[in-house]
């Protein structure tokens, strides 16, 4: 006996839209449960890990800081997906970007320049994380070489890099020898959104992003290529798209908008550069790209909900004793169920008995 | 103890259904004590699912396998070899960077040390001329002497019954007498051999008795020694055909696809290379290509529509243009249109809607893409009219093709391609596992557009086929295209001499 997937003829539009909400609940039931057998109120879990984090401006501002990154690097990263190519190196490709955007406001420190210098800095950023994220796909099309490990290996020799950069050049003079940059000039810094407040105008990068990836990968020829060659790469030959230069564009898109996050990182929250700007955004971002089924706007929705677990996650640890790695697991369980539901939509599950003569 | 006259193997009555399909529709075969015996038939006849049913690979839905007079359930292929039935696959399935003594004790769990099984190497390949250096790595190997320890690997488990699927597709002919000596030896030796081919010539040299299979049924059982290789390919290729003659009155027109003397290597190990291929097809015309699998049908597709870059321009000429070192795209924008062979995940992407897969071929040909920026309501478009004209049946306003039965799909990418209006179009089997009535609309639709003009080139397995639509074929094998001749005159034995690699007159 074996189970197989049969594809469904159509499936009706509110259905599709049904899925992840069910999908949601399911996992926050699967939650409770763990929460329940570890002896505390799911009640108070839910309303501490859920409701709080959004009950105040405070918690709002905090969930989005963390969703500009994870938004940024996912929608990137969806490109490579949907391309069936796995770059798994958008937290290395983050770090070049916070590297490449940091030359100007570091050169140009203490010379009185306008504005324009974090503009500047953004472009150069997305720049770097391009170049950087376009060497595991040359090496792919050129010499066959898996981009699954170069990627993922070049995470380290970004972060390595970072880490002489701040320990040797770029250390500040009057830093008590502390590893770290100066503090970036108010000129070099994006501007608050809210007076006082902590939402910068990268919030505003992320939107626009999000819309401008929707249109390419669903309205334009180019995003049809991304996709069909992801889906049967026969067919995308046959289409007369080119494979080798998909895949290097892909790879751009994905570094450069990796990159862009991390300079925004660095230019809007950080202000200067540090050994360590990333908890795992390029990595958890993986997850946020599939929790979103590789759909821009889906990206945001799931980047919310990390982002959620993360905030929520710190005030459990606070408030009930609860630990830090309870969020991971229900990230995983967040991921799974959102998976299984998709494919639960499209497919039937037939039971195949294996007929005996 | 079973009857001594009794048959090795005898299966009787098999049937075995996939679907609508009926892949063995009470198939018997009779298999004897130290015989060789050919099953032959084109692709499609059932010879494989045959001989996975013997295997326990398959199970019958009807039928009965005595073995050795006794009736017997083979539930997987395990079963089949403690009874002493062997298998030599056509595609082998060995590990590259292990040795050859590795390889075979991997095959034999527990069964003495690595020395043990590298003397019994040794012995089994003394015994039948099978050479074998155990402590040879595989992947120093050529594909005869990989052959050869597949061949070893079932010969330790002293097999009663011995079949193989195809052994010689892989070989130089000189490998190819070494493997037949081996053969004849185990013959003697009282083992039962199955030999599966559509190689006529090796049939008749070297087999006892043979089973002809046609549509999933047994259509002869002969002596191939007595039979004529002519005779052998009419009974595989079959003669009771319907003579449909369609093509109304047209006139032929000036030449709109060449092919010049075009030479492509093989793009991949088991690929075929293409030598010396000539072809012109004029306006107004059908030209068939017969061909079994694997003679360079798909090499020969990816060459006429681009996919494959021919080495010179001038190899290949659309409308007098030299086309060899343009692609697809190019290609169709000088009034080409092309439809492969498989028709989800090549022809058409199988989650895309109907509607996206308009898009797949028809970009760059017209109207579907402005500045970059996708026309879907354009493309929606399109995919009503092919719906519409080839009665494409489907669920829903536009659903994704997977979703749609292969008739259905291969008459909306055919309708696709037509209802461009190509001048020349090139298909790969257009109606390969196509239900008979999306099969006639999808041949009337062929000879309707040669009969408007266009030059049209059909590749297929199915003579049937290709002499009810084309006024003139040629034959692909190994790589070699044969001259065309006239569908008119030329007779089912001619082709099928042919496809069998012989040499007919040539009567071009």
């Amino acid at each position: 006996m074996r189970l197989e997937l049969v594809p469904r003829g159509d499936v009706p539009g509110f259905v599709r839209l049904l899925a992840p909400i069910a999908a949601v609940a399911t996992a926050i039931l699967i939650g409770g449960l763990v929460v329940a057998l570890m002896g505390r109120s799911p009640a108070a879990a839910l309303d501490v890990y859920f409701l709080q984090p959004l009950g105040d401006s405070w918690g709002l501002q905090e969930v989005a800081l963390k969703m500009i990154p994870l938004v940024l690097i996912a929608v990137g990263l969806s490109f490579c997906f949907r391309a069936n190519l796995w770059n798994i190196g958008a937290e290395g490709q983050f770090v070049v970007g916070a590297i490449v955007g940091s030359i100007l406001p570091l050169a140009l420190h203490g010379a009185g320049a306008g504005p324009w210098v974090v503009v500047a800095a953004l472009v150069m950023g997305a720049i770097g994380g391009a170049l950087f994220a376009m060497i595991p796909a040359i090496l792919r099309v050129t010499l066959g070489v898996s981009e699954i490990l170069t990627s993922l290996m070049l995470v380290y020799v970004a972060q390595l890099g970072l880490d002489w950069l701040v320990r040797g050049p770029w250390r500040d003079p009057k830093g008590f020898n502390f590893p770290q940059s100066v503090m970036f000039e108010s000129s070099a810094q994006l501007p608050p959104l809210i007076e006082a407040g902590r939402l910068h105008a990268g919030a505003l990068a992320a939107i626009v992003v999000v819309l401008a990836a929707w249109f390419i990968l669903s309205r334009t020829l180019f995003g049809y290529g991304i996709r069909v060659s992801g889906e049967a790469p026969k067919a995308a030959r046959f289409a007369g798209f080119d494979a080798n230069r998909l895949v290097v564009a892909a790879f751009a898109i994905s570094g450069a908008l990796a990159g862009l996050a991390g300079i925004i990182e660095v230019t809007g929250q950080i202000g200067q550069l540090k050994p360590t700007i990333s908890p795992g955004y390029g990595f958890t971002a993986i997850i946020v790209a599939f929790l979103g089924r590789l759909h821009p706007v889906g990206i945001l929705f799931g980047a919310f909900a990390i982002s959620l677990t993360v905030i929520g996650g710190e005030n459990a640890q606070i408030m009930l004793k609860l630990p830090l790695d309870l969020t991971t697991v229900f990230q995983g369980v967040l991921l799974a169920c959102v998976l299984a539901a998709d494919a639960l939509v499209t497919n039937r599950v037939r039971i195949v008995r294996t007929v005996r003569a | 103890m079973a009857a001594s006259d009794a048959p090795l193997v005898a299966m009787l009555g098999i049937v075995k259904r996939f679907g609508a399909l009926t892949a063995n529709d009470r198939v018997d075969l009779q298999i004897r004590r130290g015989e060789i015996h050919a099953l032959l038939g084109e692709n499609g006849a059932g010879k494989s699912t045959l001989v996975k049913i013997l295997d326990g690979l398959l199970q019958p839905d009807a039928g009965e396998i005595l073995w050795e007079g006794r009736p017997v359930v083979l539930p997987d292929p395990e079963a089949a070899a403690r009874l002493g039935i062997g298998m030599v696959f056509q595609h082998f399935s060995l590990f590259d960077n292990l040795t050859v003594a590795e390889n075979i004790a991997v095959a034999l769990p527990g069964e003495g040390g690595r020395s043990e099984v590298a003397r019994r190497i040794e012995e089994v390949g003394r015994s039948y001329g099978l050479t074998l250096d155990p402590s040879r790595p595989v992947w120093t190997l050529s594909a005869g002497e990989r052959q050869r320890i597949e061949i070893v690997r079932a010969l330790l488990r002293k097999p009663k019954l011995l079949i193989l699927d195809e052994p010689t597709s892989v070989l130089t002919p000189q490998e190819a007498d070494g493997l037949f000596t081996t053969l004849e030896r185990l013959a003697a030796d009282g083992c039962g051999l199955l030999y599966i081919t559509h190689r006529l010539e090796e049939v008749k040299r070297l087999c006892s008795r043979a089973t002809i299979m046609r549509g999933g049924k047994v259509v002869a059982a002969c002596d191939p020694r007595g039979e004529t290789v002519a005779g052998l390919a009419s009974l595989m290729v079959g003669a009771d055909v319907h003579e449909v003659r369609p093509a109304p009155a047209h006139a032929v027109g000036k030449i709109r696809l060449e092919l010049n003397n075009l030479h492509l290597p093989a793009p991949d190990l088991h690929g075929t290379p293409l030598t010396g291929a000539m072809l012109q097809v004029q306006g107004g015309e059908v030209l068939g290509i017969a061909g079994v699998a694997g003679n360079g049908q798909s090499e020969l597709f990816a060459a006429l529509s681009g996919e494959s870059l021919a080495p010179r321009p001038e190899d290949v000429s659309i409308d007098g243009a030299p086309v060899g070192r343009e692609g697809i795209d190019a290609r169709r924008l000088r009034n080409a249109a092309f439809l492969p062979e498989e028709r989800l995940g090549h022809a058409a992407a199988p989650r895309f809607t109907l509607s996206e897969n308009v898009v797949l071929s028809r970009h760059a040909t017209g109207g579907l893409v402005r500045r970059g920026v996708l026309k879907t309501g354009e493309a929606q478009r399109i995919a009503r009219e092919v719906i519409r004209v080839f009665d494409v049946r489907k669920g829903g306003e536009d659903p994704p093709a997977a979703t749609l039965s292969g008739g259905n799909l291969q008459k909306f990418v055919v309708g696709r391609e037509i209802l461009r209006e190509p001048g020349v179009l090139v298909v790969n089997q257009p109606t390969w596992g196509v239900d008979a009535g999306a099969a006639a609309t999808i041949r009337q639709a062929l000879v309707d557009l040669a009969a408007r003009g266009s030059a049209v080139v059909v590749i297929s397995q199915d003579l049937d086929e290709l002499f009810a639509i084309s006024d003139r074929i040629a034959v692909l094998h190994a790589g070699r295209l044969s001259a065309a001749r006239s569908a008119r005159t030329a007779t089912r034995e001619e082709i099928g001499i042919l496809m069998a690699g012989g040499h007919a007159t040539d009567a071009a």
